[in-house]
């Protein structure tokens, strides 16, 4: 069985995002650039099902600028055997909304077959949380969402997924498209000859056209703004000023 | 313009406070037609007939509905969707995961998280852990959007809509629900109640967590916690505040041993009144906190439960 893992390119975690002052967007020139962090734990997951004998062979989609040819090496250098890099725009300011990539992924499925789709449950740049479900859609194919404890059996897969009340088991019909959260494991570190190795994988290149896909967006960004700040508030000195200054503005 | 709103149906009783919620935003966009589903949901059919300003309400219950699988229910939608304009619901676990599924099957994107409805076209809704709000125009036929409660005051319940019952589809059979693990508890719901505390790594253990709960308790309070809390055993998932976990905005919202990362504020910063208690004066939970108290939480927290009345 082959997995397919896309990942993201997303400005890193630990960045403080800027707003331009035009509102045309948020600022990404020489910022830090990772791999969405749902999408390491979704490669780690990928290369545990291989790890297992559960998988033969795990490939990372990337779908985006060049530039993403980085964050596939990450994951090559992380186990995945090839990657992919579908290039769909030149600009690193245009986010591939996830209709496209959800059809571009699916034209990807068509020619890899893959049993298994292990995606990121929400990029955290425009924190959509959409694209695995849409793929879902698009394939006709059964969806595990939010998964934190993923076993595969035959046939089937059997996952617990994070939701509002709690946890929910559910199986699921393979071929599957599984959407990671937080807590389904800990990605590894690449190793530095793992790095190294990483360099001679092979990495296929293509474009949305060659795929037969309009990445025109639906949503037209109008602008982008910042959010309300929040006014300086105080620093009090001991629990009963606290209790004080709750009652004075009636909290409680 | 009309909208088919789906109600938050929980084990065949109607989230009343997400659903009116929602319902507050789907009004501002056109005439709302409320959707319950579930293998059992008259009860919440009518409890949402009651929502103000909803002009109709659909009950569709079959057993495949019981459990909130995305396949079976999003197929049910799309089956609907040629009468409205747009397709909305309360940004929940259950609508985030059906929700895309539908706008991919009618080939339009979805809306996620939205805060604000310009117009019946543009919305506001929040990117990078709300640390940017983007306005968006579609251009798509049918417009799908998950609404972001905490920004939306609730409807009231003064009306009284007819309700319908109405088929099931075939349930496409592609996935079953096996187990729930669902803690009972007597606190107030996270995303709505009125006060929530919670706790971060600070705590230290799962037992230490008794004293937020303690303080919670005192309050009326739901408990939250931050993903570190929840990752190490602390608490459990569904406490998780933050851009991955639920989003809240009560009127007072109390952070205990939390620092106060970017990923946790997205979860909490339109919270009213804001308390820190941190040992840490420089953890930048403070920037946010309207009072903040430099203190040892094992100190701090017992004492301020004593002190409230
Ligand atoms: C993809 C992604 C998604 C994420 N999503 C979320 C999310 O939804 N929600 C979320 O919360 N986080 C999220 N995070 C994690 C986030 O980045 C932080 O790691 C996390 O919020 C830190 O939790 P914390 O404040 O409890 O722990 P820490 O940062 O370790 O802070 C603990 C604090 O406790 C204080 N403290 C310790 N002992 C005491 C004491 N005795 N008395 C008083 N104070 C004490 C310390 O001074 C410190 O400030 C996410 C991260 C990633 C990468
Ligand atoms: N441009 C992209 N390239 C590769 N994978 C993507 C891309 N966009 C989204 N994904 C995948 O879809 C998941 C959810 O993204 P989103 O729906 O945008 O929140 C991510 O964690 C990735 O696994």
């Amino acid at each position: 069985m082959k997995v397919l893992v896309p990942v993201k390119r997303v400005i890193d975690y630990n960045v403080k995002v800027r707003v331009k002052a035009d509102g045309s967007g948020v600022d990404l020139a020489n910022v830090k650039m990772s791999m969405n962090p749902f999408d390491e734990i979704a490669v780690e997951q990928a290369i545990r099902l291989k790890e297992a004998g559960q998988a033969d062979e795990v490939i990372a989609v990337s779908i985006g600028v060049k530039q993403n040819q980085e964050t596939l090496r990450t994951a090559l250098a992380m186990g995945a055997d090839r990657a992919i890099l579908v290039v769909a725009t030149e600009d690193v300011h245009t986010d591939i909304e996830p209709l496209a990539v959800a059809k571009i992924l699916k034209a990807v499925i068509d020619e890899e077959k893959p049993g298994i789709v292990l995606a990121g449950k929400q990029a955290i740049d425009n924190d959509m949380n959409a694209t695995g479900q849409m793929l879902a859609a698009l394939t006709g194919w059964s969806q595990a969402t939010f998964v934190s404890e993923l076993s595969v059996e035959g046939n089937s897969a059997v996952v617990t997924r994070e939701v509002d009340g709690g946890l929910q088991t559910i199986k699921v019909t393979m071929p599957t498209i599984v959407t990671v959260d937080l807590r389904l494991n800990e990605p590894r570190y690449a190793s530095l000859p793992n790095i190294m190795k990483a360099k001679k994988k092979p990495l296929d290149e293509k474009s949305a056209e060659d795929l037969g896909v309009d990445v025109t967006p639906r949503l037209k960004i109008e602008s982008t703004g910042e959010p309300e700040a929040r006014l300086a508030g105080i620093k009090v000195g001991s629990v009963e000023e606290l209790v004080e200054k709750l009652k004075e503005v009636g909290a409680v | 313009m009309a909208v088919l709103l789906i109600a938050e149906v929980n084990g065949g009783t109607l989230s009343v406070d997400s659903t009116a919620k929602a319902l507050t935003a789907a009004k501002q966009i056109g005439e709302v037609t409320v959707l319950c589903v579930g293998s059992g949901c008259t009860d919440a059919a009518q409890a949402a007939a009651k929502l103000e300003g909803v002009s109709k309400v659909l009950c569709a219950q079959s057993d495949a509905y019981g459990h909130d699988l995305a396949e079976p229910i999003a197929d049910l939608i799309v089956s609907l969707s040629s009468n409205y304009t747009h397709i909305v619901a309360p940004s929940t676990s259950a609508s985030k995961n059906i929700l895309p599924r539908v706008a991919a099957l009618l080939d339009v994107m979805i809306i996620s998280e939205v805060t604000a409805v310009i117009d019946a076209d543009t919305f506001e809704r929040p990117i990078y852990a709300g640390n940017a709000i983007q306005t968006v125009k579609s251009s798509d036929q049918i417009k799908v959007a998950t609404i972001r409660t905490s920004t939306f005051e609730a409807s009231n319940e003064a009306g009284m809509a007819e309700v319908a019952s109405i088929d099931a589809c075939a349930d496409p059979g592609l996935s079953e629900w096996v187990e729930d693990k669902v803690a009972a508890s007597d606190r107030p719901e996270l995303t709505s109640a009125g006060i929530v505390v919670s706790g971060g790594r600070g705590v230290g253990s799962e037992d230490d967590f008794k004293i937020i709960e303690g303080l919670a308790d005192k309050l009326g309070a739901a408990v939250g916690a931050s993903r570190a809390a929840v990752d190490s055993g602390y608490a459990p998932n569904d406490w998780q505040v933050g851009q991955t976990g639920k989003v809240v905005a009560p009127d007072l919202y109390v952070a205990v041993g939390i620092s106060g990362a970017i990923q946790h504020l997205a979860g909490m910063k339109d919270s009213k009144v804001i308390v820190a208690i941190n040992k840490d004066e420089e953890a930048p939970i403070f920037q946010v906190a309207d009072f903040g108290l430099v203190a040892d939480l094992f100190d701090a927290v017992p004492k301020l439960t004593d002190q409230i009345a």
